[in-house]
């Protein structure tokens, strides 16, 4: 048995480093330090199917070498006119710079899933800016914490005792165990309550969710949630905000007004009493450093790039009176890493069009899903994501339309549907590479197994594509060139 | 590689003396030979154009966290400035912050081949050296941001100078950086909490040391690690009217630490702390008393940090200046802390010829290079893209080259400002010898970079040529033919490839990446072992071990070995 430690977790955008795996053979026996899902992601390593090199016949997915399997996928994106390469997130930083380099010698679009989920949230930062931190300033400074729209509790575990409300910081204690006190006696009330109103016969009305305040000690850290659920993470805040779906947008300019002392005419905003609104704009204007970390249930509700905007314009106000700052909850593990090397390679995060010889950025035009609904891109090449189990079904329908390449370490519904599958081995398992924190933090992925035979990372199976569709392009013009010189 | 043989040029070449003599440059396995056979070797004519060593930029903002967020926060930069891919290049975009590839391109264009990036917040090391890796052709180091880490803070405040050098040298490696960058010493800290230093004696909250201390210390730290440049320093107080003195006391603090003929410091884009007055309506230049200090002391080098009239983005790792900035432009506002570390921030800016602040700020500049009588103590550059972006060098070469040419820009400016500066009345012009020095000798040498710099046999085979008759062209007068010349080299070579041929990139290299490796005592070793490792985990938020980069994140990895006295 060997013991690894410092392992990264390639599962969210946490990117959490200090793993131990006890390893048997090519097994996991143990994980410790990870969140339930990151320890699954190991425990269950190997467990599942792992996809063949295939491509469709007459219909039907037919195994085949994996020589072949890339041959095939090289000429299907030479031979297209404005091919699609989406996904990105799920992999490695050195395998998106060959993507890159591939996208702009097939003159096709270059895409990463934050098109359909972090996309506004780039839009508004394009206009306004984005006063952002890395996590550890929010461990060891922050004594205002908000999640807007994001439940770490279910999406990034660790988020909250790693990096923020339950972290111990140089000049912040964790509030853990009042959050935990406040919790549970919660789950009591609620329970004492159901008993009651079983044995009331459904007499005693329906327990009506407590609103803030709950009572904070001065000068520690507030945990304040706004989100349009009572989700675990509302239970052990100090504030929650329960806003009426769709409604963020008001309670932002609600509360910028508020902090720049004007009053409010109305009796609540968005389903929150103005009286609570006044105590928390009181508390973000009180506080010495906050933070505000905002998910998706701000940026793809109504309003979208706007309700980012007002947010990041509540922070960047709030600094005129203390130091506030913001970030988003990035979902897969190296999306930052995918908006980061794009960025730097063409200018530009996602959707990046690169088919007139230069990068060019339009989202709303060279985003996927419009491009699909639309109908305009003769392939698809889906690495490291599953678009066909996620996105529209007209978007799907389309895409299927025109040949669909699948580079995948698991069997998904985009390989099952694919006309070629390239199997692919697993970033952070079994390869090594650079992957970026929600924060930018960049750190190295390990290396835990060696891939089994056959199969091969990502940054390599782009490699041969590329190698191979710069063959197949020099053999084609040079038969033309020959034609006219006949001619 | 083969051999090169570049005849007949006119060479520049400083720190060997040549000063424009017809001479043959010989080129063999990418260094500077003796001579080669001539039929073997290819034949460069380059009669009647200068030859000078490749570019060596001391401080450019172009890989990294700040840069790419940059990038990220300007796609209306980018749509107006594009570069197609050909068959020896990959796309592009960008003006002001260029994408990586366009960057190494642009560069060899102006025969620039090698250049500094001078911050990299040590936590985000990998990005920095990732971007360097994409940015081809120039060879390459980085600046680690060490003024502000807590491990330096702390160990400082305790006296322990040694301890700190032994961290230092651990972070070089770790992060692959090549010297010690100051950026507003002790106010990044504060800024953690939205505060900042006032002056180099304000204390550091909860950290018991002052900007000085922190100052003075680094510099004897990278004196008993025999770093080959000195320590960088961004100052405090930058981009604030009466910050002259700053600078100056900044200057002052380490005079002592020089030894006989040492340096001991390196002011950044001086331009931007060699402002005097009460507050912007009194602000004016500072530069006369700048210069006259460095005219009457030998132990520190400034660069320009010279202001083009243009749009360009401002990115520093000095967060409270950027807010600031975002406060007076009300421009969109990008800020980063780093946690344990450092900070940075972004705001687009455009200068313009009508703001008296901005005109004032140009006049600085061009002082400061004109008013400095030693050419080897103040260099070229914008603060790349702060000041403006590189690209605008030639331009900047021709107004220190022509009085003519300052006028005419004076012309179209704020009359106020160029009432109150003296530059109207300084007939310095620099001859072709001076701009080598202020562009490439003089770097090479502050930098500390052996190989590079000159075209003395054993130097690196960077070159550049540049399609100019200094006997027939009098750059006085006829200053749009140098800047013409200089924004086109007729010849780059790098490595002893030719790389660029009449501005155009017909060849693609791969750059070196520059970095220095200190050999220390083993007992150094244990403080990192010891104290370091044990309170790294409550001070970040990434393990100890995962921490150091590997050589996997370089092109081709440089090392410059160093033995320390520790």
């Amino acid at each position: 048995m060997r013991v690894v430690s410092d392992v990264v977790c390639p599962f969210c955008g946490c990117l959490c480093d200090d793993l131990e795996l006890e390893i048997e053979g090519r097994e996991v026996k143990a994980v410790r330090n990870a969140c339930a899902i990151g320890e699954a992601k190991f425990l269950h390593y190997g467990k599942h199917e792992r996809p063949r090199p295939m491509i469709r016949r007459n219909g039907e997915l037919v195994e085949v070498s994996l020589e072949e399997a890339i041959r095939k996928a090289a000429e299907i994106l030479a031979e297209a006119k404005y091919p699609v390469l989406y996904g990105w997130s799920s992999t490695t930083c050195e395998a998106i710079r060959v993507g890159l380099e591939l996208a702009e010698e097939v003159g096709g679009v270059i895409d990463n899933t934050a098109t359909v989920c972090h996309g506004p949230s780039i839009l508004a930062i394009q206009e306004v800016g984005l006063p952002g931190f890395t996590l550890g300033q929010s461990r060891h400074r922050a004594d205002v914490v908000i999640y807007w729209g994001s439940n770490p509790w279910d999406a990034h575990f660790r988020h909250l005792d790693r990096y923020s409300a339950f972290s111990t910081g140089r000049f912040q204690p964790s509030i853990w165990r009042r959050a935990l006190a406040r919790l549970l006696s919660q789950l009591a009330e609620r329970r004492m309550l159901r008993v009651a109103r079983r044995l009331l016969l459904k007499m005693a009305p329906a327990p009506k969710p407590r609103m803030p305040p709950v009572e904070a000690p001065p000068e520690v850290r507030k945990l304040i949630v706004v989100d349009v659920r009572r989700t675990r993470v509302a239970e052990m805040a100090d504030y929650f905000l329960q806003v009426k779906p769709n409604r963020d947008y008001e309670v932002i300019q609600a509360l910028r007004m508020l902090i720049r002392d004007y009053e409010l005419d109305v009796d609540e905003v968005a389903g929150i009493p103005v009286e609570v609104l006044e105590e928390v704009a009181d508390i973000l204007v009180g506080c010495r450093m906050g933070v505000l970390y905002f998910g998706l249930g701000l940026t793809m509700t109504r309003g979208k790039f706007r309700n980012i905007e007002a947010a990041i314009s509540l922070v960047r106000d709030l600094n005129a009176r203390t130091k506030f700052l913001l970030i988003p909850m990035r979902g897969h593990f190296n999306v930052t890493g995918a908006n980061t090397v794009f960025t730097w390679t063409t200018g530009y995060p996602f959707a990046v069009d690169l088919s007139q010889g230069y990068p060019r950025y339009n989202p709303g035009e060279t985003s996927t899903i419009d491009i699909l609904l639309r109908d305009d891109c003769d392939a698809f090449l889906s690495i490291a994501s599953d678009p066909v189990a996620h996105f529209p079904r007209r978007a799907v329908e389309n895409m299927l339309r025109h040949p669909l390449i699948a580079i995948d370490g698991a069997v998904t519904p985009t390989t099952m549907m694919a006309d070629v599958v390239i199997p692919a081995a697993f970033a952070g398992v079994e390869v090594e590479g650079t992957a970026y924190r929600m924060d930018h933090v960049p750190i190295t992925l390990k290396k835990v197994f060696e891939p089994p035979e056959g199969i091969l990372p990502d940054e390599e199976i782009l490699r041969r594509i590329l190698a191979e569709v710069r063959r197949i392009k020099a053999e084609g013009v040079a038969p033309e060139a020959v034609a006219l010189g006949a001619g | 590689m083969g051999c090169l043989l570049i005849k007949g040029g006119y060479v520049y070449d400083p720190l060997n003396g040549v000063d424009g003599e017809r001479m043959d440059i010989a080129v063999r396995d990418g260094k500077i030979v003796e001579s080669v056979d001539e039929r073997e070797a290819k034949v460069i004519d380059a009669s009647g154009m200068i030859v000078m060593p490749g570019g060596v930029d001391i401080h450019a903002h172009i890989a990294g966290a700040e840069v790419n967020a940059g990038r990220l926060l300007r796609p209306e930069d980018h749509a107006k400035d594009v570069e197609p891919r050909t068959a020896v290049r990959r796309a592009g975009v960008g003006y002001s912050i260029p994408s990586t590839f366009t960057t190494g391109y642009r560069y060899a264009r102006m025969g620039y081949t090698t250049v500094m990036n001078p911050s990299m917040p040590p936590l985000e090391a990998r990005h920095t050296h990732e971007e360097l890796m994409d940015t081809p052709i120039i060879d390459k180091a980085t600046y680690p941001l060490l003024g502000d880490s807590w491990f330096v803070l702390e160990f400082l405040s305790r006296g322990m100078v040694e301890e700190c050098a032994a961290f230092v040298a651990w972070m070089m490696w770790a992060t692959r950086g090549y010297a010690i960058k100051l950026v507003n010493p002790g106010g990044l800290e504060t800024w953690g909490f939205g505060g900042n230093v006032e002056s180099i004696d304000d204390q550091v909250p909860y950290f018991n040391i002052t900007p000085r201390e922190i100052i003075r210390g680094l510099c004897k730290v990278n004196k008993l690690l025999n770093l080959p440049h000195t320590i960088h320093v961004h100052t405090n107080n930058l981009g604030k009217p009466g910050n002259y003195e700053t600078a100056l006391k900044t200057l002052m603090c380490v005079e002592d630490l020089a030894g006989e003929g040492e340096r001991a410091i390196h002011v950044t884009h001086c331009q931007f702390c060699a402002f005097k007055g009460d507050d912007w309506a009194t602000m004016e230049s500072g530069a006369p008393a700048i210069a006259k200090y460095m005219n009457m002391h030998s132990h520190a080098t400034i660069d320009m940090g010279q202001v083009v009239f243009t749009d360009t983005t401002t990115m520093t790792a000095d967060g409270p200046f950027q807010y600031g900035l975002h406060l007076l432009s009300g421009n969109k506002w990008i800020n980063h802390d780093v946690e344990t570390e450092t900070s940075s921030g972004i705001v687009p800016f455009r200068y313009k010829r009508s703001s008296r602040v901005h005109a004032t700020q140009w006049c600085i500049g061009l002082e400061l290079a004109l008013l400095i009588e030693d050419p080897w103590k103040v260099f070229l550059t914008t603060d790349h893209p702060n000041g403006g972006p590189f690209t605008s060098y030639p331009r900047v070469v021709t107004w220190l080259m022509s009085r003519r040419a300052r006028e005419r820009e004076m012309e179209r400016m704020n009359e106020r400002a160029v009432r109150r500066s003296v530059l109207p009345s300084v007939d310095r012009e620099y001859t072709f010898y001076e701009v080598a020095i202020a562009t490439r000798a003089g770097t090479a040498k502050a930098l500390g970079l052996e190989s590079k710099g000159h075209l003395g046999v054993g130097a690196d085979a960077d070159i550049a040529v540049y399609r100019i008759n200094p006997e027939e062209v009098d750059p006085s007068r006829d200053y749009r033919a140098v800047r013409a010349a200089l924004e086109r080299a007729a010849y780059t070579i790098k490595g002893g490839e030719v790389v660029v041929r009449d501005g155009e990139v017909v060849k693609s290299v791969d750059g070196e990446t520059y970095w220095v490796r200190v050999e220390m005592s083993e007992d150094a070793w244990e403080v990192i072992k010891g104290e370091v490792a044990e309170r790294w985990s409550q001070y970040y938020t990434i393990r100890f071990n995962n921490y150091p980069l590997t050589d996997h994140y370089m092109a081709i990895s440089h090392p410059v070995v160093r033995k320390a006295r520790i």
